[in-house]
């Protein structure tokens, strides 16, 4: 088995290694590059906690093998911190902080690059495109309601009014003929 | 988990993938997104010796009309199928599938060649193609063929491509933005399909009923003679052997299976 030269852009700078093609792209960064905000969680492809950004799209990196991102962009949650360095000093990062979107933290990196990629292929998000956008990324803390604030936030969504919105729709759609109460 | 070690190559032409499988035979395994192959390699339930990546292949990434059909390559991926305006417009009822499958994720490196290349019965893409009666073009160094969408799936995860042949395009009449649905039902988020059906003028195609995606024949037939959507949606199960599994019973499905099949044909009639 012949080892691969691989040249990946990760968070803005190229890092070059000889890989065995098996390497998975979520262990290059975390052992290859020491960068281990990515979590791997599954391993299964199911949970997003591994969710990078691969020239600018969300993907799952226990899904995806090293030598399948040599010569293309990868982001990781490391690659957020603006110019201050801080990761904070994002918009993503700063409304799960703000919006108290995590708990134990565990898919918190997987999330933020999940709606990092969504607002960026749909910057009009809305409570409905949040949650089936975040469709593959599990949290067992949270309960999600405080993540698809954050993540509408981010989009620069009043959360508050984008949930009315939506549940109005909701009440609709589910139950034919029936109001959803709020008055109006 | 970690697949077993193989070697990793990446022609930059069709061509040169097609080499490689002819020159290695039944070593080497084709990887597009890997989406299915490398949840299997992970398992360590296959172990091919080669992967030769065609993920890259922009000649196999397009989608454009050509007559009367739209014209699809087999590397496009369930994303572009998806956000494509040509689909939205043409044929409709692809890009509502290929929105139904995985996550985003999933869904920026999975393939249309690939989903049908793997043949999983469970996949919502095959009973898409087959409803629509597409054709698939497959490409070996002997030169082109054309296989009937009918014909290709033959049997769990087997197809109608030899080994040394290659998915190149996936061939869809233009059917205008009337007569179709999907109905996928599942139970959670982010789930294969327990059964689902796809509509597309007067033909029906079922997910998840058998070893193989399905034809509705008799619902088919039952519609073609002028019956209502209700009779004909009945007939919905004819025919079929679908699995028993976590997630339902043969006789559970059948059930789903016809009440999926009239709730999509009532709002393929409504379009
Ligand atoms: C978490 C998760 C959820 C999923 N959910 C769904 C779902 O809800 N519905 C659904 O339908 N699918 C689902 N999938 C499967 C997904 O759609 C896969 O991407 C798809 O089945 C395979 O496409 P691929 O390009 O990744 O193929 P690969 O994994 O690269 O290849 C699969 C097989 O096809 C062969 N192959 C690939 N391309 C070609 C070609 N052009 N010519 C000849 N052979 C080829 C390969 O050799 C291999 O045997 C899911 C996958 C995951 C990981
Ligand atoms: S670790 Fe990759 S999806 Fe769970
Ligand atoms: S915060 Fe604990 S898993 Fe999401």
């Amino acid at each position: 088995m012949t080892n691969v030269k691989v040249d990946i852009t990760v968070n803005g700078r190229t890092t070059t290694d000889d890989v065995e093609p098996r390497l998975l792209l979520a262990h290059y960064l975390r052992e290859n590059l020491g960068l281990k905000a990515t979590n791997i969680g599954c391993d299964t492809t199911s949970c997003g906690a591994c969710t990078v950004l691969l020239d600018g799209e969300s993907v799952k990196s226990c899904t995806v093998l090293a030598v399948q991102a040599d010569q293309l962009a990868v982001t990781t949650m490391e690659g957020l911190a603006g110019e201050s360095g801080d990761s904070l000093d994002n918009p993503v990062t700063a409304a799960f902080r703000a919006e108290h979107g995590l708990q134990c933290g565990f898919c918190t990196p997987g999330m933020v690059m999940a709606v990092t990629g969504l607002i960026a292929e749909n910057p009009d998000l809305d409570e409905r495109a949040v949650r089936e956008g975040l469709e593959g990324n599990l949290c067992r803390c949270t309960g999600y309601h405080n993540i698809v604030r954050a993540a509408l936030v981010a989009a620069g969504k009043d959360p508050d009014a984008e949930q009315e919105i939506e549940a109005e729709s909701d009440a609709a759609r589910t139950a034919p003929g029936f109001s959803a109460g709020s008055g109006s | 988990m970690i697949p077993v070690g193989f070697d990793y190559a990446r022609p930059d032409s069709v061509d040169g993938a097609l080499a490689l499988l002819a020159e290695h035979g039944e070593d080497a395994t084709v990887m597009a997104g890997g989406h299915s192959l490398l949840p299997v390699m992970k398992l360590r339930l296959a172990a091919p010796e080669l992967i030769v990546d065609i993920g890259r292949l922009r000649e196999l990434n397009y989608i454009r009309v050509d007559g009367d059909e739209v014209a699809i390559g087999a590397g496009t991926r369930h994303h572009d199928v998806e956000t494509s305006e040509l689909l939205a417009t043409e044929v409709p009822l692809l890009p509502a599938v290929a929105r139904t499958v995985g996550d985003p994720q999933v869904r920026h490196r999975g393939t249309l060649g690939g989903s049908l290349a793997h043949g999983d019965p469970a996949s919502d893409l095959p009973a898409a193609v087959l409803a629509l009666d597409a054709t698939i073009v497959l490409r070996s160094p002997r030169g082109e063929r054309s296989v009937p969408a009918t014909e290709f799936w033959t049997g769990v995860f087997t197809t109608a491509k030899e080994p040394d042949e290659l998915i190149v395009e996936i061939r869809v009449p233009r059917t205008g933005t009337a007569g179709w649905a999907y109905e996928k039902f599942t139970r959670r988020a982010n789930d294969w399909a327990i059964v689902a059906v796809a509509v597309v003028d007067g033909r029906v195609g079922l997910v998840n009923m058998g070893s193989t995606p399905l034809r509705a024949s008799a619902t088919e037939a039952a519609l073609a003679e002028g019956k209502s959507i209700a009779d004909a949606a009945a007939l919905a199960d004819e025919g079929t052997e679908p699995p028993t599994d976590t997630a339902g019973t043969p006789d559970y499905r059948r059930n789903l299976a016809r009440v999926l099949t009239r709730r999509a044909l009532e709002t393929a009639a409504g379009r």
